[in-house]
């Protein structure tokens, strides 16, 4: 450690209000343009994770309800939304992307309080993302037969779709967007720990003059995302969420004629050379894993570093966790917000205790306190770990970095590939035709180089391997929600 | 005294090499009660050696130039060209008409040098510089799923295998094919145009046998990436889609009429066994604010 950290480091407090806040006690399912009652009967509470106070009260879609919702989407389908020339269709989705900017302060400052998110990166990443991703695929709604030339694009009719917990607002629009614009009907159902927003998208949605049905909203536990899926008539399912939950799916509706986009776990790595630009290669590898709380499925969770930096990298990487701000998620100072769920921060602490049993070695930053009440993981990274322990193999979807070195190219190459995962890379190095080489070799979908856990509407997002299929964003985002003759 | 006639026996071709099953074991699929040879009746040791050998050799092979793999694949059109008559004589044996038998050899061919002329296009096609904005260099292009599993048609001899072998092998993929169990004769002898085409060894690995049999192992072994059913039993298809879950093999289904045809041909098959990768990089702006990283 080299910088003096015993001097004073506060920020004086600059909490997000909340005052321009609605959100009601209850949510009901919406369905069919309306707001409904679950049949279920039932209501599950969500929480602040920062603060662990009751948001609201939201409804459980049981059987019944998701058969309402199926059949509302496949009667729009019919009747109206597949009727509609792709010029329509796009007008009412510019509309969407529209009405999310206008209010995209509230939906930021719910999406913090329901998932712990800092507000910066609420306010900054997630709701103007959204935005564009709706922006973007508006205009390709009339644009279709450009994408897939001599091919006759055809929407696939229904879609299922369901969205995580990380980026709630975002994955929602990742999913619904590129949906409708291929000229499909949508039952989406937002994670039970973080669903206000998707309910204020539907909100949103009915402001918009969308027809009745196109979009609609049901919440509830894994068990209503099964009955989704194993739906007879959806006729894609669409799902961001671990690898493991992923394979239940497939198997769901293998043998069935469901399309399926499968957007699945990560375990990137995440490598510095020596001729890196070390003090940016330290941002990105902060970003990298501790952006979202690490809660993020292309998050940097494996650092390689190159043996002859290695002392320096590990010097200023310790130095810049010393100063990240953990705390209240709507402080706009927050770098580290809230664990998402008491849940998450037990697999979290699981895999934390694992690292340490295989011998690994811990480091947390001392100047971090966390506070009384909420769910709270500090910035942590390990070193001392073999391409065999738990913490480097397995995705653990929290602030947790595994740390290993390298000599040559070609070992890091071997290392970082050697993983059933293939969802992002990232590369650091000033030399250009070092970092065309690795880009080239990394066996994944996105590379980042010289940047980490850069996301845009126009470029495609998705993994090899056992990180999914099909690709989400730009032209390739539209394949998945269209069939061809 | 008439002169005696040379049987042939017919082999399997993994990792460039012309082996008997290891399995020793044979079957007789027979046209018209006649038996067409002692043909291999490969095991489960037989397919994981082909995918090793097709592993090994996927690397190499994708790393060859676009151009170079063009050659290649316009090379095998060359060879099967000059050994038309045997295809033919093969076809026929198998249960084909003479004319039948012509013509799937000359769409074989033609078919080879569709799929030779797009080795160095289809990235162009299917490329993209995505406009991002903010200020990032981003390109998607497309790269190889890495190796195939084939189950060719089982109702054609020859059109069938090399219509599905093309795209795959055009988009630097390596492959292992499980030949039509009842009309092996022209897959076997297919080999030996490939070997004899500059393909290096591994890259196309085809095996016969009992399609039931092997059908489990080529959908569940966890170092092949994708799968190609062509076919239309749905049980046998739902097996594979659930088998393929293990490691999340891409499954691909063609289900087609006419082998033959010539609207089959298109780079879409070829993008069946791509995965997009999209590539970021900063780009500076001296004048501009933040340091481009």
């Amino acid at each position: 450690m080299s910088l003096d950290l015993k001097s004073s480091w506060e920020f004086s407090p600059a909490p997000e209000s909340t005052s321009h806040v609605k959100i009601k006690k209850k949510y009901d399912l919406f369905i069919g343009g309306k707001w409904v009652k679950p049949k279920s009967g039932t209501y599950f509470k969500t929480i602040n994770p920062a603060t662990e106070e009751v948001l609201a009260e939201v409804a459980e879609a049981g059987e019944e309800d998701v058969d309402l919702a199926i059949k509302a989407a496949r009667k729009a389908y019919t009747q109206v939304w597949s009727k509609l020339s792709g010029k329509e269709r796009g007008k009412y989705i510019f509309r969407i992307a529209r009405l999310i900017q206008e209010r995209a302060r509230e939906f930021a400052v719910i999406e913090t309080l329901d998932g712990g998110k800092p507000i910066r990166e609420a306010r900054d990443i997630d709701i103007p993302l959204a935005a564009a991703h709706f922006f973007y695929y508006a205009g390709w709604a009339d644009k279709l037969e450009y994408a897939f030339p001599n091919k006759k694009p055809k929407s696939l009719g229904v879609a299922v779709q369901i969205t995580p917990w990380n980026f709630p607002m975002l994955m929602v629009a990742w999913k619904i967007a590129p949906a409708l614009a291929a000229g499909n009907t949508v039952v989406l159902k937002p994670a039970e720990t973080t669903p206000l927003t998707a309910l204020k998208l539907a909100e949103l949605i009915q402001d918009a003059g969308l027809p009745d049905g196109v979009v609609n909203i049901v919440t509830g536990y894994g068990k209503t995302g099964a009955m989704m899926v194993e739906h007879p008539d959806a006729d894609k399912v669409a799902f961001t969420g671990s690898t493991g939950v992923g394979k239940i799916i497939m198997k769901a509706i293998a043998g069935t004629h469901k399309k399926s986009t499968m957007e699945l776990g990560g375990k990137a790595a995440n490598i510095i050379f020596e001729d890196a630009p070390i003090d940016q290669a330290v941002e990105g590898v902060v970003n990298g894993i501790f952006f979202n709380q690490g809660h993020v499925c292309c998050a940097g969770s494996r650092l390689f570093i190159q043996e002859s930096v290695y002392e320096k990298v590990m010097r200023k990487l310790k130095d810049r966790m010393e100063n990240l701000v953990v705390g209240d998620p709507l402080d706009k100072n927050t770098d580290v917000g809230a664990i998402n769920s008491q849940k998450q921060l037990k697999v979290i602490e699981g895999y934390i205790k694992a690292g340490l049993d295989e011998g690994c070695e811990m480091y947390q930053p001392e100047h971090a306190t966390l506070p009384k009440k909420g769910y709270w993981c500090k910035p942590t990274l390990f070193t001392n770990v073999a391409q065999s322990s738990k913490i480097a193999k397995e995705e653990i979807f929290g602030p947790v970095l595994a740390i290993q070195t390298f000599r040559t190219v070609d070992e890091v190459i071997a290392k970082a590939n050697n993983t059933p995962y293939g969802l992002s890379a990232g590369v650091w190095s000033d030399k250009g035709s070092k970092v065309f080489n690795l880009t080239s070799k990394m066996k994944a979908g996105v590379v980042w180089a010289n940047t980490y856990n850069k996301f845009d509407p126009t470029s495609p997002f998705g993994g090899y391997k056992e990180s999914g299929h099909g690709r989400e964003g730009g032209v390739q985002g539209l394949e998945p929600y269209l069939k061809f003759e | 005294m008439s002169r005696i006639e040379v049987l042939k026996t017919y082999k399997i071709y993994i990792g460039g090499k012309f082996p008997r099953t290891e399995s020793g074991r044979y079957y007789q699929p027979t046209v018209n009660g006649k038996p067409l040879g002692n043909i291999c009746q490969s095991s489960r040791k037989d397919f994981r050696n082909a995918v090793v050998a097709a592993r090994s050799a996927q690397g190499a092979w994708s790393a060859r130039s676009a151009y170079n793999k063009s050659q290649i694949l316009y090379r095998i059109a060359e060879v099967l060209e000059g050994r038309k008559s045997q295809f033919i004589d093969e076809l026929i044996q198998q249960g084909s008409t003479k004319n039948q038998a012509q013509k799937e050899v000359e769409s074989s061919i033609d078919h080879l040098i569709y799929y030779a002329g797009w080795c160095d296009k289809y990235i162009q096609i299917f490329s993209a510089v995505n406009p991002v904005a903010s200020s990032h260099f981003n390109f998607s292009v497309p790269e190889p799923t890495g190796v195939v599993a084939v189950l060719a048609p089982e109702e054609t001899g020859l059109i069938g295998l090399v219509s599905q072998i093309a795209p795959i092998i055009a988009g630097g993929n390596t492959c292992v094919v499980l030949a039509s169990e009842s009309k092996p004769l022209s897959a076997v002898t297919f080999s030996e145009v490939l070997a004899t085409s500059d393909v290096p060894g591994g890259v196309v690995n085809i095996l016969t046998g009992n399609r039931e049999e092997l059908l489990p192992f080529f959908s569940t072994h966890m170092d092949v990436n994708a799968i190609l059913y062509c076919g239309n039993n749905q049980q046998e298809l739902k097996t594979i889609q659930e088998n393929a879950i293990t490691n999340l093999k891409r499954v691909v289904n063609k289900n087609v009429k006419d082998w033959i045809k010539e609207e089959n041909e298109t780079p879409y098959s070829i993008l069946d066994f791509q995965e997009t990768k999209t590539t970021w990089h900063p780009i500076e702006h001296i004048a501009g604010a933040g340091s481009g990283y």
